[in-house]
């Protein structure tokens, strides 16, 4: 950080019982909860409003086996603050055009109590409200674009948080719910920024939708909502997939891939996702006039490597995408309801911390509950550990790849037929997909080409620029205080980032990222420039380049309003 | 420790926003046509008020002089700054004040407000207002004379040009940063003892470092949110005979200042025509000098130039006195 306040600061600091850093699910679910049991809970968020730095693809699951749900702790939360509930679900496979579809409805029910499609800025600015309202009833409340940049620590050991905004803040519990480049995990030495093979990163258009569409198009009743799934060969060769969701008036559609696969195959986000808005399959559903109404994009970590099996530290904990705690369970990504468990299991655990006299032991309980809860198990399962070593290594998937393609293989397909889908639909088995190309590229594309049917439907959508992009969305930049910096601005060291971050390209001027030529007597060398002005907070240029990477101020920088 | 009262002063002015101000062929203002808001200076003054409400709590009370159509602007600051209770000084009596009989309305009012306002609030009955804020010039007449003759009036220290202020309510002192004018920008420390008079500076800027601080100040946007809507419930309106003051010393017959003439507003530099003058044209600078020269002259002997010369030089030129509604604090 870079400012690190003295001992001296701490001691005279201003002094809640809880701070909680985020007001994203995590961090309202914390509050509320720390609120119910009566803990003074101070809760702290950078942006203008929730949610208006928050984004996800946006399905938010109640799991039947959680102890927390975010219907419970919030009433009304269905009604007021998400959009659709998602009662089909399907997955295409694509290989050029043809498509096979398989339903898995039945993987995504199973331990589903409920989930519906949200969109982050109505969400979260209305759990905000709520969490305020609760917080302030016992000496707390929410504040917005206040931006803690840091630890407070006394003696080494942590004691609280420091802002951009305010002088030093005492806590006895500090809760990291800010998201998933928590700058107070990396403080802590708990995160560090560094694989991208832990990481996937998605990016995502809003569209909107004329009033009935959805109902016609998807074939639902305005109380009815679907979510699709793509994979195949429509990104080339990189590991990921793409969704589509139904809100209220609009649609989500986005793309996910794998951060390490998108360095590899050097792929523009923006135009992979191009690349499945502009699918025949899509045609149906997009119509004619296509608007789009906010381009996002956000990094999602992958808790089968990196979700913590202890989140916290002193008086610390981490909730949420700061912990690692985003679940991809095969096709289906469950983030936002762990968050919401988490963050009710820690302060539960405080509150029992407290009980019994000692609130230090709040983390180690936390912990426990995350295991005991069964959390942990759905996040990080061991047997994915033990099944890794086995599939993920290359010579493994190029044998499985061989396998898929060989005669044999498409016999095998052509036989399993309508038992693919079944099997697809195996929670079991979902869990334990490895991360190669098998089950992203070949495995999908062989079954389109075999079993599929060919799509006759012409897509005309015609998706706005990246410029066009970063020119609708709204920013309030800090003018002369860039939040990151280029420590090393080699090609070699930050190159990466020229494609994979998702508001910049090769040869596009106007993005965060160019690479640039300088020639010195008579030498040439590539370096790579940064602009942080188009910057989505998304992080991605965090782990694939060399940078040292903050965040805006207290209320700058993007401000989404879908999200 | 008695509770902190505030009053802040405020003036409705033109609103001379590109778009919504509107000028006669002879460059006149055309006040009918051009809509009325708060004098954008007084918002620091507001702003001033409202981070020592914060701080110490307390109550915060805005006072104008003006016709009735000032109320809005009240409102506003009742809006914008969460004020607890709204005073507007008005009657035809009052009209075509200049600064002068302004202040004196003004301090009349102050003194009757904190003479029937202190009951039940823990401070002496007759207990002056400790602070009094008032915003640098206003956007019209733009003299600065009514914030510190209001002051004159009711025998206050004055703290002018602050750009941050610390209140220490125990010790019943104010510590105020405050903008030096000279060749360079210095910023002096000055310390007063409570009850204070201060004009707040563009410049000024509120601070609020803590979360309770913020939290509080989140907790008065709600709570005035509502009482904004009702403002009128909060509204006192005074005429000179509630304030018990002789209209021979009040509205134009009370004002001294005399407007001799008026000069339309100077183009913008870029619409004025512009000879270049290389260095090297002996004639074009010779030219160029005498041209000069007598602004020049003007500058040293005081005043020269300028056509509109009021005896004393009290007020400058604005065409307040042409219309019914009189001169405010704030300025």
């Amino acid at each position: 950080m870079s400012s690190s306040p003295s001992d001296a600061d701490a001691a005279d600091a201003e002094h809640y019982e809880a701070v909680v850093v985020g007001a994203g699910p995590g961090g309202a679910a914390a509050a509320a909860a720390l609120a119910s049991y009566g803990v003074e809970t101070l809760v702290l968020e950078r942006g203008v409003d929730a949610g208006s730095k928050n984004v996800s693809g946006g399905l938010i699951y109640a799991e039947e086996s959680a102890p927390y749900t975010i219907d419970r702790l919030f009433e009304g939360f269905r009604e007021e603050a998400a959009e659709r509930p998602v009662t089909d679900y399907h997955l295409h496979n694509v290989a050029g055009d043809r498509v096979k579809s398989f339903d898995i409805t039945d993987l995504h029910e199973h331990d589903t109590e409920w989930c519906d499609a949200v969109l982050r800025r109505k969400m979260d600015s209305w759990l905000a409200e709520r969490v305020h309202e609760l917080t302030r009833e016992t000496g707390g409340g929410l504040l917005t674009e206040v931006r803690v940049n840091g630890l407070l620590r006394e003696q080494g050991e942590i004691v609280g948080v420091t802002c951009d905004e305010l002088d030093p803040i005492r806590a006895d519990l500090v809760v990291a719910a800010d998201g998933v480049n928590s700058e107070l995990a990396r403080d802590a030495g708990l995160m560090d920024w560094a694989e991208p093979e832990e990481w996937f990163q998605g990016v995502k258009a809003v569209v909107d939708m004329p009033e009935g569409a959805i109902e016609e198009r998807f074939g639902v009743d305005d109380d009815e909502g679907v979510a699709h799934l793509f994979s195949g060969d429509l990104f080339d060769d990189v590991r990921g997939g793409g969704f589509l969701y139904t809100n209220r008036d609009t649609l989500s559609i986005g793309t996910v891939f794998h951060l390490d696969s998108l360095v590899a195959e050097q792929a523009e986000p923006h135009e992979l996702l191009d690349a499945l808005l502009t699918h025949p399959l899509l045609a149906q559903w997009l119509g004619d006039e296509y608007e789009e109404l906010e381009y996002s994009a956000k990094l999602v970590p992958d808790s089968k490597k990196v979700a913590l099996r202890e989140p916290h530290r002193d008086r610390l904990v981490l909730v949420g995408d700061a912990a690692g705690q985003m679940q991809a369970q095969g096709p289906i990504i469950k983030g936002m309801n762990h968050a919401v468990t988490a963050g009710a299991l820690a302060a539960e655990a405080y509150a029992e911390a407290k009980a019994r006299g000692d609130t230090r032991t709040a983390g180690t309980l936390y912990a426990e509950k995350l295991r005991s809860e069964g959390v942990m198990d759905k996040l990080r399962p061991r047997r994915y550990e033990a099944a890794r070593v086995v599939g993920e290594n290359d010579r493994a998937s190029g044998l499985t790849d061989r396998l898929v393609d060989s005669r044999v293989g498409r016999g095998a397909l052509r036989a399993l037929g309508g038992r693919l889908e079944r099997l697809y639909g195996s929670p079991y088995l979902s869990m334990m997909v490895p991360d190669t190309r098998t089950p992203y590229v070949t495995l999908p594309t062989a079954i389109a080409e075999e079993l599929g049917e060919p799509i006759t439907d012409v897509n005309t959508v015609e998706p706005p620029s990246l410029e066009e992009r970063i020119g609708d969305l709204t920013y309030d930049t800090d003018i002369g205080h860039p939040h990151i910096r280029l420590r090393d601005a080699s090609y070699e060291a930050s190159g990466a980032a020229v494609s994979a971050c998702p508001v910049s390209a090769e040869g596009f001027g106007g993005g965060c990222y160019r690479t640039e030529t300088v020639r010195t007597n008579g030498s040439e060398e590539t370096v790579v420039s940064l602009d942080t002005q188009p910057c989505v907070e998304c992080g991605t240029c965090a782990i694939v380049a060399d940078t040292a990477w903050e965040h805006p101020r207290g209320g700058k920088g993007v401000e989404f309003r879908q999200g | 420790m008695a509770p902190i009262h505030t009053v802040v002063l405020t003036k409705g002015v033109p609103d001379f926003r590109e778009g919504q101000v509107s000028f006669d062929e002879n460059g006149h203002l055309e006040r009918g046509k051009t809509p009325t808001v708060m004098n954008p200076n007084d918002k620091f003054a507001l702003r001033a008020a409202l981070q020592t409400r914060v701080r110490h709590g307390g109550r915060v009370s805005v006072m104008s002089m003006g016709p009735p159509g000032y109320k809005d602007v009240l409102r506003e600051a009742m809006a914008d700054v969460y004020a607890d209770d709204l005073y507007l000084l008005s009657d035809r009596e009052m009209a075509a004040a200049d600064t002068w009989a302004t202040s004196i309305t003004l301090a009349t009012g102050i003194e009757k407000m904190a003479a029937g306002t202190n009951e039940g609030d823990g401070r002496d009955e007759d207990a002056m207002p400790d602070l009094v804020f008032a915003g640098f010039k206003t956007a019209d007449g733009e003299t600065g004379h009514t914030g510190p003759q209001t002051c004159w009036c009711l025998d206050m220290p004055v703290v002018t040009h602050v750009v941050s202020l610390d209140i220490d309510p125990e010790a019943r002192t104010l510590r105020a940063k405050r903008l030096v004018e000279g060749d360079i920008e210095e910023i002096e420390t000055v310390e007063a003892e409570l009850p204070c008079f201060v004009v707040a500076d563009p410049e000024f800027v509120p601070s609020y470092r803590t979360a309770s601080h913020r939290l509080e100040l989140k907790d008065l946007r709600e709570r005035t949110a509502r009482r904004a809507e009702a403002f009128e419930d909060h509204l006192t309106v005074w005429d000179h005979s509630d304030l018990n003051l002789d209209p021979d010393y009040i509205g134009l017959d009370g004002s001294p200042t005399i407007v001799s003439s008026v000069d339309p507003i100077p183009k913008q530099p870029a619409e004025r025509e512009a000879t270049v003058v290389a260095p090297d044209d002996a004639d074009g600078m010779t030219e160029l000098v005498d041209e000069m020269l007598p602004f020049a002259a003007g500058a040293s002997g005081g005043g020269g130039g300028a056509e509109a010369v009021a005896d004393g030089g009290r007020t400058g030129g604005s065409d307040d006195r042409d219309t019914s509604d009189g001169e405010t604090g704030g300025e």
